[in-house]
């Protein structure tokens, strides 16, 4: 959205690879209206036929807003292609990943349907672009998207490599649609287009709601354009057959590392996406401020939690309950709540009553209290192991859930434990099916938690040398565990605990430290701006890492980043590969948990602001951990 | 929930002559025309708790106890009646019925009480803290009664001012100290390496014991086990558990046994375990138990937690003549949830079978049981009159309590009084603030104040 954003991006986040094997391309519901209104501009596609546009055709960048609309059209022909004419459709957005330098749009999609899926043409280059796809591990979802929308998609890539200016004007005009401001910076951004002209017009025909006739004269001059530019095309077309290698030995260089891992997640994994795509049951967020929604959710739910009185208008789409309610209702229902296991219903209340904080306990916890449930399960007469297991989980989460949103962490790890129940073999007996299912869940806990934090430590303290100032914020385990260990081994440092209200966690973490001999500080969050002059590196854990680089983090997070980047100090987060998630939030209020004074945790954008450093550093560790 | 609840009922309460007598145990004394062990049994059948054990002190009174459970909600529940002798104490009760008890853990409910606080509350907090024992703890009770009801109140000699004393840390979640009011005279003990743990202890005497416990089993067997001296559960158990709560000898036997499970396992696993049980316990405020722990290395500690109820909810123990008074007062006044019966208009219950005579009048926060007959120009007040009473004319009755099938002559005058069932009162007779036995006759003409009418 915010091309200033974007220039700024640092690229080498997306090479994770953690998601590879997820989701299919993405596509936003709510860019279906722009589609749909750029109708005029596709006049002028519709007349040309899918078969007439192959994939090589297509350059100069005037062509392609009205290629991608034909795909487009196909989808949203249906719906009445009029309104504003405005002529450039989402998936333009998604071609800022090509560019080597523009990685960091947020793709913008919450519930990726997919409906285009069916509109890509098994052109050579959607092939092409699949392959791309699993090198560029983040990118992938992207480029098929793009293969989706685009018959050409494919082609697109190399054009992107070729000319970073050309897709430039495309994502320019992508945000034009949205906000008329940009539109001056796509004037300048398009001037090393060839066909700038027409490009120029496009916009401005749109910022000045044009009439028809006037319309129609944009579209015969396009239709002109094409025509002239379809030798010019079939020309480029073999350019681009060269070019694609050449793209793929100059991108993948730096992640060469990478490549085997993320292939191989994505074969273990490829087979059961298309289930957990719809088994993906605690990571559909529910929008609070759907009345006939929310109501459904309340004659499902185990727990009574009475709506706040005064909500807060901004957070509407948030649940928003009397957390001082919650707690007496829950126990009061002890004995009522039979189908809750009770070491389940322990975390829940642990949760609930916040005995329990930090993701990695969270989740560690919840993932025993289900080994312990499995251990105690028994199947009933008349019904299968794997159905009635998945719905008692289920019935577990959903108990969760009230009473606690869940972390991504947690969301993850249940989709790991339904996997395994989908995938245990139907002639295993019952005792051997929980014993399973249990070690599995052990296996779980030691790889992705306590390996991968043993990993980082490793790796982490290599970063820290003597004499520094560490910063850290709040408490996450994972730092403290390299903060000691760093001790242990004999590095001298100080350490500057930040912390904030309401929970002030870091004191926890402060109290701990001191009593192993480290030197501390402790501060609050206003005095970062003071406090930060001193610190020298910046330690963060994190709750989630989105796949657009954002954090999901305690709130203040990105105000510490920001402020250290103001500062020039590096900044190194540490998060567990099992926290990864595929979301992409457009918005630091999306997903928030909503704590007693609507200061939980919120999403925060740190990728901006984060220096080189960070990056390098998630990379590194993610590397170290991926299994 | 792996929770097994045990009633205990007890037998003949001494402090209730003359209300009980043989025919009548504590369990099943009238309030509200019910029994008062139907308002546990409901208490705990609306939080879905239908497996119960029913303690008995005596034979006699378990078979009465066991005989109107079984008339009267052997549909509902499930539920065993246990027998075992008298002046065991509760403690002994437990003993004696120990081979029953099975789950991880127990509530102990008195079966004495009339409250609407939900029992799952403390079987949850129980559960959240994993502590050796929670109490439910309850404001004082206002007893005497009420002010609107005015009448009686000057001449009621007020129970002593605190019922318990109790020791709590300041997250009011841990018991540190309780002991009967009763008990301290002029000063008390309180263990200093608790204080030290603690930091903080705040003193409270407006908290009571509300007798309803949840127990883990393993604890609770093995205090039973290792102190044979023990009779009471609140005056033994309890004091117990909380003084030795930092130098626990319950779990001694336990924790071997852990240990040795651990030392079995790979160095590498155990290294896993160490860590993964150190997240756990860094992601949670630790309690003062573990920073004990910590510090002393082999020293095991347990956990004794309080469930403080709500002021709003209604919690009346049935442990005197005044609280029998008050509860019948509440359960049909203010708290008239709990009675479980609909009120008419002017807020009192009137069986449809009862006759009233001319000019009587019944007002509001009374009941009048089914088959009674109460004569002409009578006026009742603020009382329950049980079943087939029969009631002359021109009698008037205040705050007070006549149990089935008594008989009150004419132009006779109760206030603040109990009549037991089958007793009679002659003519004119004034009755204020007694009790009368059941079948015993009070002479016509008579006039008392405060006195008990009790066959030698």
């Amino acid at each position: 959205m915010d091309t200033r954003r974007g220039a700024l991006a640092v690229p080498k986040v997306r090479r994770v690879g953690f998601f590879t094997s997820i989701e299919p391309p993405p596509e936003s519901s709510l860019q279906r209206p722009n589609r749909s209104q750029s109708g005029p501009v596709d006049a002028t596609t519709s007349s040309s036929p899918l078969s007439d546009s192959p994939s090589g055709n297509l350059i100069s960048p005037v062509l392609i807003p009205p290629s991608r609309h034909h795909s487009d059209n196909l989808t949203s022909r249906v719906a009445a292609a009029a309104a504003a004419p405005v002529p450039v459709p989402g998936p333009a957005a998604f071609r800022r990943y090509l560019t080597p330098e523009r990685t960091l749009l947020h793709v913008g999609s919450y519930n990726p349907p997919d409906s285009l899926l069916g509109t890509s043409s098994p052109s050579s280059n959607g092939g092409l672009s699949e392959d791309s796809a699993s090198l560029f591990g983040f990118q992938r979802s992207d480029s098929t998207k793009l293969s989706a929308s685009l018959p050409n998609g494919g082609f697109d890539l190399t054009l992107a490599v070729r000319a970073p200016q050309e897709s430039e004007t495309k994502i320019a005009t992508t945000s034009a649609s949205q906000g008329k401001k940009k539109i001056a910076e796509v004037s300048g951004k398009s001037e090393s287009a060839t066909t700038k002209p027409q490009k120029e017009k496009e916009p401005k025909a749109l910022k000045d709601k044009t009439t028809k006739a006037e319309r129609r004269a944009i579209q015969e001059a396009q239709r002109a354009a094409k025509a002239a530019a379809k030798g010019e095309g079939s020309r480029r077309a073999d350019e681009s057959g060269r070019a694609n290698p050449g793209k793929a030995a100059i991108k993948p260089q730096p992640k060469k590392e990478r490549l085997p891992v993320t292939s191989s997640v994505s074969e273990k994994t490829a087979v059961a996406v298309e289930k957990e795509k719809r088994m993906d049951v605690p990571q559909t967020q529910m929008q609070y401020d759907d009345k006939s929604r929310v109501d459904k959710a309340k004659r499902r739910a185990v727990v009574e939690q009475t709506e706040s009185k005064n909500k807060v208008e901004l957070f509407l789409h948030l649940p928003q309950y009397e957390r001082s309610n919650q707690l007496p209702n829950l126990s009061s229902n002890f004995f009522t709540l039979d189908s809750i296991h009770h070491a389940v219903y322990k975390v829940g209340l642990q949760h609930l009553a916040g005995d329990i904080s930090g993701d990695n306990a969270r989740c560690i916890a919840m993932l025993q209290a289900f080994q312990e449930a499995i251990e105690d399960y028994s199947t009933p007469p008349m019904k299968d192991l794997t159905m009635d297991l998945t719905a008692k989980i289920n019935g577990y989460v959903s108990f969760l859930i009230e009473c606690r949103p869940l972390s991504m962490s947690m969301g993850n790890a249940i989709r790991f434990l339904k996997n395994q129940i989908r995938k245990l073999p139907v002639n295993l007996s019952e005792s051997e099916a929980k014993s399973s299912l249990c070690s599995d869940i052990g296996r779980f806990i030691d790889e992705k938690t306590i390996i991968a934090d043993k990993a980082i430590v490793q790796h982490a303290v290599t970063k820290i040398r003597d004499g520094e100032v560490l910063l850290t914020y709040g408490f996450s385990c994972v730092v403290e565990m390299i903060l000691l260990y760093a001790h242990e081994i004999g590095k001298k440092f100080r350490v500057v605990i930040v912390d904030s209200r309401p929970n002030l966690e870091g004191q926890k973490l402060l109290r701990r430290l001191v009593t192993r001999g480290l030197d501390c500080t402790y501060t609050h969050i206003n005095a970062i701006s003071y406090i930060m002059r001193e610190a020298t590196r910046v330690f963060l854990g994190a709750s989630s890492i989105y796949s657009n680089g954002t954090l999901y983090a305690r709130v203040g997070t990105s105000c510490i980043a920001m402020v250290a980047n103001a500062f020039s100090v590096p900044v190194i987060v540490c998060c567990e590969a099992y926290k990864f998630h595929e979301r992409v939030l457009l918005d630091s209020i999306c997903s928030n948990e909503l704590g007693k004074c609507f200061t939980r945790s919120s999403s925060c954008r740190l990728f901006i602001y984060l220096n080189q450093s960070f990056f390098a550093c998630v990379k590194n560790l993610q590397a170290i951990l991926t299994p | 929930m792996d929770f097994q609840v045990v009633i205990l009922a007890g037998g003949f309460s001494s402090y209730l002559v003359p209300l009980v007598a043989k025919e009548v145990p504590k369990a099943l004394l009238p309030v509200a025309n019910r029994p008062v062990l139907s308002y546990v049994l409901d208490l705990l059948e609306s939080s879905n708790l239908k497996d119960l054990i029913v303690v008995v002190e005596g034979e006699d009174a378990a078979l009465k106890v066991g005989g109107w459970i079984s008339s009267a909600c052997v549909d509902r529940l499930h539920v065993e009646v246990a027998a075992v002798a008298e002046n065991v104490g509760t403690a002994g009760a437990l003993r004696a019925i120990a081979h029953h008890l099975t789950a991880k853990d127990i509530l102990i409910v008195s079966g004495d009480i009339v409250s609407d606080i939900p029992p799952g509350a403390v079987a949850a907090t129980h559960r959240r803290h994993d502590a050796a024992v929670t109490v439910m703890l309850c404001a004082q009770p206002v007893s005497g009664p009420s002010e609107s009801g005015g009448s009686g109140g000057k001449d009621k000699t007020k129970k002593p001012a605190c019922d318990d004393i109790i020791g709590l840390d300041s997250l009011k979640q841990f018991l540190l100290y309780i002991a009967k009011g009763t008990e301290i005279k002029k000063d008390t003990r309180v263990k200093k390496s608790i204080l030290c743990a603690a930091g903080k202890m705040e003193i409270r005497s407006d908290l009571m014991d509300s007798h309803i416990y949840a127990f883990k089993r393993a604890v609770l067997q093995e205090v039973l086990d290792q102190k044979p001296a023990f009779r009471s559960l609140k005056q033994d158990v309890l004091p117990y558990l909380v003084r030795t709560q930092l130098r626990s000898d319950v779990f001694s036997d336990q924790s071997n046994v852990e240990e040795n499970g651990n030392g079995n396992g790979k160095n590498n696993m155990q290294n896993n375990e160490v860590v993964l049980s150190q997240i756990l316990s860094n992601a949670s405020m630790p309690s003062f138990h573990q920073v004990y722990e910590s510090g002393l290395g082999t020293r095991k500690t347990h956990k004794c937690c309080v469930y403080i109820a709500d002021e709003s909810k209604y919690f009346v123990r049935l442990n005197s003549i005044q609280a029998f008074m008050d509860v019948n007062r509440d359960v049909i006044g203010e708290s008239n949830h709990l009675s479980g019966y609909s009120f008419s208009a002017h807020h009192n219950i009137v069986h449809p079978s009862a006759e009233l005579g001319s000019k009587t009048t019944v007002g509001p926060h009374c009941m009048l049981g089914e088959g009674s007959q109460v004569g002409d120009k009578c006026s009742v007040k603020r009382s329950v009159i049980g079943r087939h009473c029969r009631i002359g004319s021109n009698v008037k009755i205040v705050n007070s309590v006549v149990m089935d099938h008594a008989t009150i002559g004419d132009g006779c005058s109760i206030q603040g009084s109990v009549i037991c069932s089958n007793a009679q009162l002659q003519e004119r007779v004034t009755l204020r603030d007694c009790q009368v036995e059941a079948g015993y006759v009070v002479c016509a003409g008579s006039e008392h104040k405060g006195e008990t009418f009790a066959r030698k």
